[in-house]
């Protein structure tokens, strides 16, 4: 490699006007948001909640989180993918911990397919915070797909200890359908984090 | 469904460690098991996809950007670079966001209690995109120095910070630009955080090229990204 990469820094506590300016109040047209789902029709629509963890287990109010995933039909939007998506959908949202109670944070999505390699259906996490020098990477597998993540060839690679912090537990309630997925920095339930 | 090419690792010489106990927050939020190496699928090799649609007029001018009429306080600069993967091919229409304090230091994030001016014309965040040959091009107000409660008299070293997404999920890139001859940076935990050989990479260069005569220093910082390894993937 002729050039060294450029070095990564912490996104700082001072993020929210630059990245999540509409959720935080700010009077600035925000890139991405918390809800993903509208343009992709024939999806089942759903809510993946959560906490980030510190390592004393206190949640964490000042990360922000982005996910990336396919469409209902496992489809990326990206010139990448051959396939493309067909429908508007564009599989990126990003939202911040500081604005629901007790440090939540909340998606509204899709459930996205398989892509159709032998991966059980997942969203990439990509996560941000102050005291975090690199950007963390994770996925959302879902519980409800069990037979699919037994032959998750990512998830085969994880610690079968481990493994459980990779999965979204499912529940259904008269709002809908509720993914909650908590991730731990760490201690005993320290989330997976990827490099690829 | 590998995609015949794969990116290059991150370069684990040049990123910061996960704990840099010197920055007090590290120590109770980075990973501390390993991270598990996955193959680059499809999953990988894509990202979000934002081009010039995605900016607005003047977001790459911070300085007319939220400005309620008048000019916002401080020394007006020009922050410019190439956006290049390890290669050294240029990488066009990449997405930068941007966000950083006014000239006294303040941001205008409600979390910011510093005791410096809010400027009323000045908000701090813009964003732009990176033209046919890669490259970038910001107006600004060069950032104040602040002080955080880190350690005694700990004092953050002028700086902008930058999100890049770059062509997949894996050169997603958020850093900090430094500016040159700071004395501020030798006592920062967070900029000493970067392997010694690394630092330089976040200092920007004053540029009289990029400078306009009777208006504006500018300031040249190249960002490079993860580039396509060599050697391609076996599909
Ligand atoms: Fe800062």
């Amino acid at each position: 490699m002729a050039l060294k990469q450029t070095p990564s820094q912490t996104v700082g506590p001072y993020f929210s006007y630059g990245l999540t300016p509409e959720q935080y109040g700010y009077d600035y047209k925000q890139l991405a948001d918390n809800n993903l789902g509208e343009a992709d029709g024939n999806g089942q629509r759903i809510t993946i909640r959560g906490q980030v963890f510190d390592g004393n287990g206190a949640t964490v109010r000042d990360a922000v989180l982005e996910l990336w995933q396919a469409d209902s039909q496992g489809r990326y939007a990206h010139p990448e993918d051959p396939r493309g998506s067909n429908t508007g959908f564009k599989g990126f949202g990003r939202t911040g911990t500081g604005t629901l109670p007790e440090n939540y944070y909340e998606f509204h999505t899709i459930k996205p397919g398989a892509i159709g390699d032998g991966q059980a259906p997942h969203i990439t996490v990509v996560l941000f915070m102050r005291g975090l020098l690199n950007h963390a990477y994770t996925r959302i597998y879902f519980s409800d797909e069990a037979a699919a993540n037994d032959a998750d060839p990512g998830l085969a690679l994880v610690d079968a200890a481990r493994r459980n912090t990779l999965i979204a537990q499912r529940q259904e309630n008269p709002a809908g359908i509720i993914y909650q997925f908590d991730i731990h920095m760490q201690g005993e339930q320290e989330t997976v984090f990827f490099d690829a | 469904m590998s995609k015949g090419f794969v990116f290059s690792p991150r370069d684990w010489d040049s990123h910061p460690p996960q704990i840099h106990p010197g920055y007090k927050s590290t120590p109770l939020r980075g990973p501390t098991k390993p991270l598990v190496v996955l193959p680059q699928t499809l999953s990988e090799l894509t990202g979000p996809v934002y081009g010039q649609d995605a900016v607005g007029p003047l977001d790459h001018d911070l300085t007319k950007l939220a400005a309620k009429g008048g000019e916002p306080n401080g020394e007006r600069i020009i922050v410019a670079g190439l956006v290049s993967d390890e290669n050294g091919r240029p990488a066009p229409n990449i997405l930068l966001e941007v966000w950083q304090p006014n000239a006294a230091g303040r941001y205008i994030h409600t979390d910011d209690q510093h005791d410096a001016p809010i400027d009323p014309n000045f908000m701090g965040a813009g964003r732009c995109v990176t033209d046919a040959d890669g490259r970038y091009r910001f107006i600004t107000i060069k950032p104040g120095a602040y002080p955080w409660g880190n350690h005694y008299n700990a004092w953050r070293p002028n700086h902008i910070h930058f999100s890049l997404f770059g062509p997949s999920i894996l050169t997603r890139l958020v850093t900090q630009m430094y500016f040159p001859g700071d004395p501020l940076l030798e006592l920062d935990p967070i900029f000493q955080g970067v392997p010694a050989a690394s630092r330089h990479l976040l200092v920007s260069k004053l540029s009289i090229e990029l400078s306009e005569a009777e208006w504006a220093l500018g300031y040249e910082f190249n960002i490079v990204l993860r580039g396509r390894a060599a050697t391609p993937m076996e599909s």
